[in-house]
């Protein structure tokens, strides 16, 4: 039969060439698509173009919906149909008519009906549920061209859920006797893969089938799925080494049949497929490597003819050898290779050369060196494309000598590029670099100011906020911090004189944070100079409200007194009524401020700005709050995930018992992580290569602390101050003129800029002499910024800026859902407003929680909830150990009087014991012991006055715990010091985070009066929590017998080597949990109360956090557990 | 992996639009545009690899027709020009030294012999041979042959 095809096939070319008349001749004149297009080209404009279209899909409407219609006419229609869409109209009326004609119509027209489907629906439009039955039929159908219809349309555009209707029926056609289905059934399953990934995991064996399929059109398509495989596992697959090392061979010496050549080239997307994959498997991987040595070695030796699919080769080739564990002379061979590429006259080589480079320069530098000459050519190359990817390759070759010319290269090319992507991304390198490589303070500001003026409003968030931080975190120095902050003060002053209506409004959020925080170190200026310069910030139209609010932060923090204080008032009255809530936030904090200096000094300490702020990040100061609020009755806090989950819990009844994946909500191990995920697509990199990213990493976060720092006071550092001066007074604008500012860089530079077109030979040495510095006299190693200790300028003070970071994020949102990933922050303008001056903003922060807290409370509330709360820490800390400290005599006194069987005798340790309550005649003081069933709480009243006391009574109560009295002692007399006991048995109600017990004790002094004093103790639940020894089997049907449940995410132990045990044993040894058992990456506890009172926790390992899952039968008992497993795992 | 494949005139007129990874009708507009901005303006013998966002494009000029393909970055460039290549020799030998009005008078046939061409973004076929008969079966060709017969203008 393919025969007669093939045939027919090569005939209808001269059928069609009948027709002697090319192109128009062509339009067959009663199609009516060909009147269509007709009509359309002869329109003159484009609404009559609309016009015309509109007409049309309203006769193609009409004539769809009419019954009378053939599956022929309609494919005519859909035909046309698809024709308008593509112009950019709707037809969605079509839709269903385009999969009712892949439903009903003959072959031809199917294949027309599944065309207008995979074009006009996406994955997650509701039609394709009505498609599924038509790919089933299909599948099954007796008809070949059905069934490769059906897999074409199965892999372009099936949703992931419908997957497994088809599943069984497109692995059946892995064995079918027919190899082109095959082909297409192993392609549709990678498409499988790469959706759903663990749908397809049980016919993983099937695919080493395909690999060995007898048709090689199979094998080079099972290739694909490999590749993935390999990819995300490269040690699973080592073994298939020799394979694909002998298809390869098998590929080169030209085995396979000629169909497959391309230009002569034996299946070159099979050789570069297998090149690839190699590559994966060869990587830090000696003895993978030497198997495959032979083979590229065999490869580059025949890739010989000169055209592009084998060039395409060579470059995978050398892609290769370079990624795999290196031998020497193959390395010569592809350095050959690559100079090849740098120097042919043909661009795309010449621009694969370059990329090629790119990837080789951290192993072999001196091959950059080779070709310095090309590569200057190519800085100056008219495509801009050339240029972006030279610029790459010096990016990576940057060192403390070349960074000025460099970086003047990139500031060059940003000027011309209109390009966002390669703006964001050159900006992102330009100020990595400057930070980096620094030479001088004057450069750094005069780099960065490019930096910001350019790069706008649309870089990398992070930029302004890392730049802001190595100002306020500074070096080793404080002189030298001095420095770098007064001359970006001057020069921000002078930008602010010229016009700053043109700078974008994260430089002018800069600007304002560094003139607020630090335009005191010029003495000369006035505060009231620097004051009016900021509000012509606000009333620029074109100042975003984010940036107003940075401005009036600015203006907060240099009101002090004089003339500045007219400015202030008269700026906080105009937007003291501001519609933004934020700006009338701040103006309203300006205006406080101003006018109570004294406050201002408390909010705003000049002095301390560079102190860190301790800052409690766990909110503990806010626990008492929560506690008492839950003691009101207050709902426990639910993270939102769990009230939606909740909310649509009780809508439908779910009999899932579990396989819910957890979102990953909580910050407490995402604040640590300061780098938003964006960072990664900012510098955009060459293909899969990880050092480039551990590079990247590297110096984002840098790791430079606690590095000795060599450079240092001589030099350009004593004579910069003069120079500032000048540099002050002669900048009065140097962003305004692009090339001015590019003049004043070019004066910096070691070496005379080039011009546009180089003449002289000449001046290219210079460049490249002044570019390729370094390179030659250092080792490999110490590229790539790897070991660059020794020029570094700016260097942090190790000063854990993550610890500070995180801390400053929990502020700012004190009371809400913790949620907030640290990602979001860097987003959120609001937010990062704070993130940046967090010193100054905490401050702020915490006076705004105290009042906000006394408002609350109780007159004395603030103050006193924290004493309390902090001693109930310690308490909590100690709950467990037994304490024998000999620095307190007074403990073990008061000891010695506890009740027999509660005494250490008895095994069972007691709590510290704390002072309650102390008058002049009474010192009351509480601890706790554990026992099985029940928490004993004992309290020890001391007569501490020289008289006795008599008829002392105390009586303790709680809401949510039933008090029993074990041994009162209602002591007739007290004897002067003496102490007496009182116990109680305390048992849990209803769960609570911490439980307060409210006491009083009534006595009778001496001269007759009866007196009443009330104390307090808190209790934390996990003094109650107790091990439930449970089989996994109870386990099971206890968890589906219980109806109060909570999810959440906790951090995991990650350091450790078996993170979930090690954090589940924290969980145990701190909450005294019963860990059931754990399976693979879950683990089942349980722990109750009382016996009655159970709660079991699921605990899974997903994505790095522990997805925990708690039940039990009483309400709110999940809750406050989960409370508690948190802080226990923070405090660890 | 191909993301996706364009083909567009010199006017900037859509003629063909092949997406392998789902995108919603806004992105792909955005796309469509993004890639007329980016590659009409080049000049001839230039090079024929850009950037855009995160993928690599490779462009390439067959007489008024632009071929415009969307990599993955650790896709080859120089192989992907291939593929395109391939695609025209395909066509060309479909319709016999085809031409842009063979397309879009044909855009459903171009869109077949891609579909045969390539799936989900990686080559399927290499062999040009069997793109061939894969194309057409049986009552498929008759069917195709009957309608250039019943055109009058043949």
């Amino acid at each position: 039969m393919s025969d007669v095809v093939e045939k027919t096939l090569t005939a209808l070319p001269s059928l069609l060439s009948l027709d002697s008349q090319p192109g128009s001749a062509k339009l067959s004149t009663n199609s009516k698509l060909g009147n269509l297009i007709r009509g359309i080209t002869e329109l003159t404009s484009k609404h009559e173009e609309e016009k015309l279209i509109q007409r049309e899909l309203l006769s193609i409407k009409e004539q769809v919906s009419s019954p009378n219609t053939t599956m022929r006419q309609m494919k005519e229609l859909m035909v046309r149909t698809i024709y308008c869409e593509m112009l950019g109209y709707q037809a969605s009326f079509s839709y269903i008519h385009a999969i009712k004609l892949a439903q009903q119509g003959n072959v031809l027209e199917k294949r027309v009906g599944y065309l207008a489907v995979s074009l006009f629906l996406d994955e997650s439009h509701e039609l394709l549920l009505l498609l599924v039955n038509t790919v089933l039929k299909d599948l099954q159908s007796t008809n070949l061209i059905e069934v490769c219809m059906a897999l074409t349309v199965v892999s372009q555009m099936f949703p992931k859920d419908m997957i497994p209707a088809i599943l069984p029926l497109v692995e059946e056609k892995l064995s079918h006797s027919k190899e082109i289905i095959r082909r297409k059934a192993v392609l549709a399953l990678y498409k499988f893969y790469l959706i759903a990934p663990n749908q397809v995991q049980h016919i993983h064996n099937k695919f080493r089938k395909a690999l060995c399929d007898k048709d090689p059109g199979v094998m080079s398509a099972s290739l694909h799925i490999y590749l993935q495989l390999i990819q995300e596992n490269p040690e699973g697959y080592k073994d298939l080494t020799v394979s694909f090392v002998t298809i390869l061979k098998q590929v080169v010496a030209g085995k396979l049949p000629m169909d497959f050549n391309y230009h002569c080239v034996p299946a070159p997307w099979l050789q570069i497929h297998l090149l690839r994959i190699l590559s994966l498997l060869g990587k830090n991987d000696q003895s993978t490597s030497e198997i495959m040595y032979e083979i590229l070695d065999e490869s580059l030796r025949r890739a010989e003819m000169n055209h592009n699919i084998t060039y395409a080769i060579l470059y995978e080739c050398v892609k290769c050898i370079y990624t795999i564990h290196p031998k020497s002379d193959l390395l010569e061979k592809a350095a050959k290779c690559i100079g090849n590429f740098v120097l042919s006259s043909r661009i795309n080589l010449k621009y694969l050369g370059l990329k090629a480079l790119t990837y080789v320069v951290q192993q072999d530098p001196k091959l950059v060196l080779q070709h310095q000459m090309t590569i200057i050519e190519c800085l100056d190359h008219p495509d801009l494309i050339i240029k972006r990817e030279t610029l790459e390759l010096l990016f990576r070759i940057t060192n403390a000598q070349n960074v000025t010319v460099i970086v003047e290269k990139m500031l060059d090319f940003l000027r011309v590029s209109k390009d966002d992507h390669t703006t964001i991304d050159l900006v992102g390198k330009v100020a990595e670099l400057a930070e980096k490589y620094a030479t001088d303070n004057e450069w750094f500001i005069e780099t960065m100011n490019t930096v910001f003026s350019v790069g706008g409003d649309m870089m990398q968030p992070d930029i302004p906020n890392s730049f802001l931080k190595l100002l306020l975190d500074g070096f080793d120095s404080v002189e030298e911090d001095r420095k770098l902050r007064l001359f970006a003060v001057n020069s921000y002053i002078s930008l602010l004189q010229g016009e700053p209506s043109r700078l974008p409004q994260r430089f002018l959020q800069v600007i304002s944070w560094v003139l607020g925080e630090y335009s005191h170190l010029n003495g000369d200026l006035e505060p009231d100079v620097v004051l009016r310069l900021l509000a012509k910030l606000l009333d620029m139209k074109s100042s975003s409200s984010e940036t107003k609010s940075w401005v009036l932060m600015a203006m907060t923090k240099l009101c002090s007194g004089g003339a500045a204080l007219s400015v202030a008032r008269e700026v906080s009255e105009t937007y003291g009524s501001s519609m933004d809530t934020m700006l009338r936030q701040r103006a309203q904090e300006l205006q406080h401020l101003s006018q109570d200096s004294q406050l201002q000094t408390r909010v705003l300490p000049q002095s301390s700005s560079q102190e860190a702020v301790e800052v409690d990040s766990s909110l503990s100061f806010l626990d008492w709050f929560v506690s008492e609020a839950l003691a009101a009755g207050a709902a426990p806090y639910k993270p939102p995930h769990q009230r939606q989950e909740e909310m649509s819990r009780s809508k439908a009844l779910s009999l899932e018992p579990y396989g819910l994946s957890l979102p990953i909500s909580m910050s407490s191990c995402s604040v640590a992580d300061r780098q938003s995920p964006t960072l990664l697509s900012m510098s955009s990199g060459l293909s899969g290569d990880s050092t480039e990213l551990s590079h990247k990493g590297s110096s984002t976060t840098l790791k430079l602390d606690g590095v000795k720092r060599v450079w240092g006071r001589e030099g350009y550092l004593a004579q910069r101050e003069p120079e500032e001066e000048a540099a002050q007074v002669e900048t009065p604008a140097p962003l305004q003129s692009p090339s001015q500012q590019g003049d004043k860089d070019s004066s910096h530079s070691q070496a005379p800029t080039p011009t546009q077109t180089p003449e002289s030979e000449q001046e290219k040495q210079q460049l490249a002499s002044s570019l390729f510095v370094g390179l030659a006299s250092q080792s490999s190693a110490s590229l790539m910024g790897k070991s660059e200790q020794t020029s570094q300028r700016f260097r942090r003070k190790a000063r854990s800026p993550d610890k500070s970071l995180s801390s400053s994020e929990q502020l700012t949102n004190p009371l809400g859902s913790p949620s907030s990933g640290a990602d979001n922050l860097l987003l959120d303008c609001s937010i990062s407003s704070e993130l940046v001056s967090a010193p100054e903003q905490t401050h702020l922060q915490s006076l705004d929680l105290t009042a906000a807290n006394s408002a609350c409370d109780a007159p004395d509330g603030d103050t006193k909830g924290r004493k309390t709360l902090s001693r109930d820490d310690s308490v909590s800390a100690a709950d467990v150990t037994p304490h024998e400290d000999p620095d307190r005599p007074k403990d073990l006194r008061l000891a010695s009087y506890l009740p027999a069987e509660l005494s250490g005798l008895s095994g069972l340790p007691h709590s510290e014991i704390t002072l309650v309550c102390s008058n002049q005649s009474l010192d009351l003081s509480a601890c706790h012991v554990q026992k099985d069933d029940s928490l004993e709480f004992v309290v020890f009243i001391k007569n501490s006055s020289d008289t006795s006391v008599h008829q002392v009574q105390v009586q303790v109560s709680c809401e949510e715990l039933e008090v029993s009295c074990v041994c009162d002692s209602p002591a007739e007399e007290l004897k002067s010091h003496s102490v007496t006991v009182c116990q109680y048995r305390l048992t849990v109600k209803r769960p609570s985070v911490y439980f307060e017990l409210a006491g009083v004790v009534h006595y009778q002094l001496p001269a007759g009066s009866l007196q009443t004093e009330q104390f307090s103790h808190k209790l934390p639940l996990k003094s109650f929590i107790r091990p439930l020894a449970v089989s996994t089997e109870d386990y099971g049907t206890m968890w589906l017998a219980f109806s109060h449940d909570t999810k959440q995410n906790l951090p995991l132990l990650s350091d450790e080597q078996e993170p979930l045990t090690a954090t589940l044993n924290v969980l145990k040894k701190k909450l005294q949990l019963h860990v059931v058992e754990i399976i693979g990456k879950e683990g089942i506890v349980a722990c109750c109360l009382r016996p009655d009172q159970p709660c079991l926790l699921h605990c899974r390992e997903h994505a790095g956090m522990l997805a925990v899952w708690l039940r039990s039968p009483v309400p709110d008992l999940p809750d406050c557990l989960l409370y508690h497993c948190q802080r226990a795992l923070r405090e660890r | 992996m191909l993301r996706f494949l364009l083909l567009f005139s010199r006017q900037g007129k859509l003629r063909l639009q092949k997406w392998f990874t789902p995108l919603s009708d806004r992105e792909k507009k955005k796309v469509i545009r993004d890639m007329m901005m980016l590659v009409l303006p080049r000049l001839p013998r230039t090079c024929n690899f850009l950037h855009w966002k995160d993928l690599k494009i490779v462009y390439k000029r067959y007489a008024s027709l632009y071929f415009c393909a969307g990599l993955e970055d650790q896709d080859n460039e120089l192989l992907a020009l291939e593929v395109l290549h391939r695609y025209v020799e395909l066509l060309d030998k479909y319709f016999g030294n085809v031409c842009e009005l063979d397309i879009i008078f044909n855009f459903e046939k171009a869109y077949f012999i891609l579909d045969e061409f390539l799936m989900g973004g990686e080559i399927l076929e290499t062999s040009r041979f069997a793109v061939g008969v894969s194309m057409e079966e049986a009552d498929t060709l008759q069917e195709t042959m009957e309608e250039y017969m019943s055109k009058p203008a043949y």
